[in-house]
């Protein structure tokens, strides 16, 4: 059996920062819809102008669930975007119910 | 989808929105929450379609009566999406495909050769241990992707990867392994691969961040009069100090002992007292000394 390379990847932390066409690319979107989820405060950039903007990691998990949220349930941006606020505030409440039943 | 067969295309429209909502795996904390959706849209996929319908409904004499639609669910973590969705991937399961043929994707294979992209990235979600995220590990990873073939049809390919899990990830957090993605067109990069971590339910801890939440069991004496006890950690056994007068559900920290970073995370235990069977002449004999030397009453702030 032929020994398989350890492929070694990079954490996306809070630390890591990604630029409009990173973001773009990671979840195969246009980058008009990464502005749109940005006006819809979905995302925060960071950075000054368009041009310079940088989101950082944590966006990546919130604009992928926002894409599924719309394609798969036929969402629209506001819809997806409360959708989205709850969910994680659901996911807090389990998360603290899970420890409290413990 | 748990329908008659003589639904009607708005029965079934409705039952299947309604069935997306419940199971789509964002939403869902079910288990199986992603095969159950899968399978919902699988179903809804021949239904809302009269031919295809038609077709199903000529199995007919090989299904019994009430019987329903149940592909054969071959989902779980560990499946690569492209972009899209959880139902854009564009891979159904093989009786899916045995009944209604393949996805023709060829017209969309035809690319001319001056054009250069960078290839998709994709995205996987994959379960690993808590102890991992400890000392880190090196674990073989089987994904399933779609995959065009020479024929321009999508077949799912599986392929395993040996993945490093760094030590200190958190729930949640991804891994992003460059060049793992759609090979580019012409002279653009190879897309990157993201692999979203969650770990596996653990017996003793429960996660929240960096931080562990656990039970442990103390004897009555050991709350009462305080005492050091050996407690648990995924990096092995600690002393733990038991101040006296602590109780049921009081709650002490272990400094520095979750999960591994920036800062490191801390173990919270919350002790629960356990009472001694009194299944020995002697243990009876001290419960009954207990119950005449103590005036305890465990219910007095219930006015009783």
């Amino acid at each position: 059996m032929s020994k398989q390379a350890v492929l070694t990847g990079i954490i996306v932390e809070e630390t890591t920062v990604f630029t409009l066409g990173e973001l773009s690319r990671a979840c195969g979107k246009p980058a008009e819809w990464i502005l749109a989820l940005v006006e819809e405060g979905v995302i925060e950039p960071v950075g000054g102008d368009q041009s310079h903007w940088q989101f950082r990691g944590h966006c990546l998990r919130r604009v992928r669930i926002v894409q599924r949220l719309e394609s798969d349930l036929g969402l629209n941006l506001a819809g997806a975007a409360l959708a989205l606020e709850l969910l994680e505030e659901v996911e807090a409440l389990r998360n603290r119910i899970a420890v409290l039943e413990q | 989808m748990g329908l008659k067969r003589d639904a009607s295309q708005d029965d079934i429209k409705r039952a299947h929105r309604k069935l997306a909502r419940k199971y789509h795996p964002d939403v869902s904390k079910e288990p199986d929450a992603e095969a159950k959706f899968k399978e919902a849209s699988e179903a809804y996929e021949v239904l809302k379609d009269p031919e295809k319908r038609a077709a199903y409904d000529r199995l007919g004499p090989n299904l019994k009566a009430g019987q329903e639609f149940h592909p054969p669910p071959n989902w779980d973590s560990g499946f690569e999406f492209r972009g899209g969705g959880f139902t854009g991937a564009g891979v159904f399961s093989d009786f899916f495909e045995e009944l209604f043929g393949r996805r023709d994707y060829g017209a969309h294979a035809t690319y001319s050769a001056q054009f250069n992209a960078p290839g998709q990235d994709h995205h996987a979600k994959v379960l690993v241990d808590l102890e991992d995220a400890f000392h880190g590990a090196t674990r073989s990873i089987n994904l399933q992707s779609p995959e065009l073939d020479k024929h321009g049809q999508m077949r799912v390919t599986h392929h395993t990867l040996k993945v490093k899990i760094p030590k200190g990830i958190k729930e949640g957090q991804q891994i992003r392994l460059k060049g793992q993605g759609s090979p580019g067109m012409g002279q653009g990069v190879k897309g990157d691969l993201y692999l979203e971590i969650h770990f596996n339910p653990h017996p003793i801890y429960r996660v929240e961040g960096r931080d562990l939440h656990m039970q442990l069991p103390v004897a009555p004496w050991e709350v009462a009069l305080g005492a050091t006890v050996k407690t648990p950690t995924p990096d092995g056994r600690v002393d733990l100090k038991i101040p006296a007068g602590a109780n049921s559900g009081s709650k002490l920290r272990l400094k520095g002992r979750g999960i591994p970073g920036k800062p490191t995370g801390d173990i919270y235990v919350t002790l629960s007292v356990v009472a001694p069977p009194a299944d020995s002449k002697q243990a009876k004999a001290l419960y009954k000394e207990m119950a005449s030397m103590l005036a305890f009453n465990p219910r007095a702030n219930m006015g009783v």
